[in-house]
């Protein structure tokens, strides 16, 4: 089960990369959970200045963008 | 790993075929871009007189009893007001917007190299002068926007960078980039341009160091020290330059397919303005002459919040209706520079009396160069 967290807290482009992530972990096949996370002080923690961010088992893997899904699914997988 | 292996590893030589291509396709692009941007005034003039018929409004054509020939005065050739409103859009929104194409492109290659992550460390713990420099500087090419304004602001201060310094980036960072500049160069030439960027970068270092100066550390809310940051991530690894060019292309994509509305809106307010508006109708309001013209600029431009792609449109409006320069540029930097819903953030993070100095050291900052500009043109 991958955990996938959404770091982000609410512009647009935060909902996008939610939107992304979840085709591309479909596509992928995999076992997923996605976790937005908005509360700014645990966003910094993962040392992210950017969002939105994507984290993936606790791993930062983008910041700052919003990936194509093809791009998410190579991220994910 | 030796030579050897690199030329018969072949996932190296698939990435060196890969980069091949990127760069000739790059290279036809630009081939293209130039052929075409070199030719857009003769084709915009045939658009206009030969394939949509407009009369030229010259003295000859008066012959004709066109009725716009009238404007003509003293005899002088004169192009009638629509055929000039035309000739002015069909010129100016295929150059702009291939200006904007080409240098976002760019700058979306610069920008790979400057992620928040690595300008932060090169702001920690700077000495104020030198530091604030610095940060103005790197907050042209970081990119950057309002709504990671917070979370930005978090990371510079627990890391070290000083405030004063931080603040210089986040003023230089929405108020100077490369959107504003392409704008102001194609419309009203590279000499606006290069004000904009030089005042912006001042305001930005001095306002920075007077903050810095008044030591106000206190008046940041004071969770934001004790969050806990974690380490810088590294988030995506070493960059190729295939990723750096398609970075490029996304932020060419990302910013020319937002913008492009805001940039036809003004061309089409600034041909309309070319071809009917008289000269001097804005000179008694906004004119040089007119003393109390900058700060009214000003205090209507701090709570008003636009992008540098629409608030252009306004100042193509004022600068060609006879207002001054200064007041316009005042107006134009208050507009991008100072906003309420950026307050409105930042005050999760800034307690009242630092926002309130915040905005008075930068509108002061605005006023000087809405003042000098008025002297000097």
């Amino acid at each position: 089960m991958k955990k996938l967290q959404i770091l982000g807290t609410g512009c647009a482009k935060c909902k996008k990369l939610a939107e992304n992530t979840e085709a591309a972990a479909k596509e992928a096949g995999i076992e997923y959970e996605i976790v937005k996370v908005t509360e700014l002080r645990e966003i910094m923690g993962f040392g992210v200045m950017t969002t939105p961010a994507l984290v993936v088992d606790g791993k930062v893997k983008v910041a700052g963008r919003v990936p194509e899904v093809s791009e998410l699914k190579t991220l994910i997988g | 790993m030796s030579d050897e292996q690199d030329i018969v590893n072949p996932e190296n030589a698939s990435a060196e075929r890969n980069l091949l291509r990127h760069l000739a396709w790059m290279a036809f692009a630009l081939a293209a871009w130039w052929m075409i941007y070199t030719r857009l005034a003769p084709v915009s003039k045939w658009v206009t007189y030969s394939l949509l018929g407009l009369p030229r409004g010259t003295v000859l054509s008066a012959v004709n009893g066109q009725p716009w020939i009238c404007e003509c005065i003293s005899g002088l050739p004169k192009d009638a007001p629509l055929s000039a409103a035309v000739e002015f859009f069909v010129f100016e929104v295929p150059k702009v917007l291939m200006l904007l194409t080409l240098i976002v492109f760019g700058v979306g290659i610069l920008r790979s190299f400057f992620t928040p992550e690595r300008t932060r460390k090169l702001l920690a713990g700077r000495r104020e002068f030198p530091g604030n420099v610095l940060a103005a500087a790197l907050g042209v090419v970081t990119p950057f926007c309002s709504c990671s304004a917070v979370p930005l602001f978090i990371g510079f201060v627990t890391a070290g960078v000083p405030l004063g310094v931080t603040f210089s980036f986040l003023i230089s960072a929405p108020m100077v980039n490369e959107i504003a500049l392409v704008l102001l160069y194609g419309l009203f030439g590279w000499k606006v341009a290069a004000l904009y960027m030089g005042t912006g970068l001042t305001i930005a270092v001095s306002a920075g160091w007077v903050i810095g100066r008044l030591r106000l550390e206190r008046h940041v809310e004071d969770w934001v020290y004790a969050v806990p940051v974690g380490d810088d991530p590294e988030a995506e690894g070493a960059m190729t330059w295939i990723d750096r060019i398609d970075q490029g292309v996304v932020a060419v994509r990302d910013i020319v397919g937002r913008v492009w509305p805001y940039v036809i809106l003004g061309i089409a307010v600034g041909a309309g303005i070319h071809g009917y508006v008289p000269q001097d109708f804005m000179a008694s309001i906004m004119g040089r002459d007119a003393w109390w013209s900058v700060p009214l600029a000003v205090l209507i431009g701090i709570p008003m919040y636009s992008n540098a792609a629409g608030i252009i449109p306004v100042v193509q409006a004022l600068l060609g209706k006879g207002a001054a320069l200064g007041t316009v540029l005042a107006f134009m930097m208050a507009v991008i520079g100072l906003s309420l819903p950026e307050m409105i953030i930042l005050r999760k993070v800034l307690k009242p009396a630092l926002i309130a100095v915040f905005v008075s050291v930068v509108g002061c900052g605005i006023l000087i160069v809405g003042y000098l500009f008025n002297m000097v043109f």
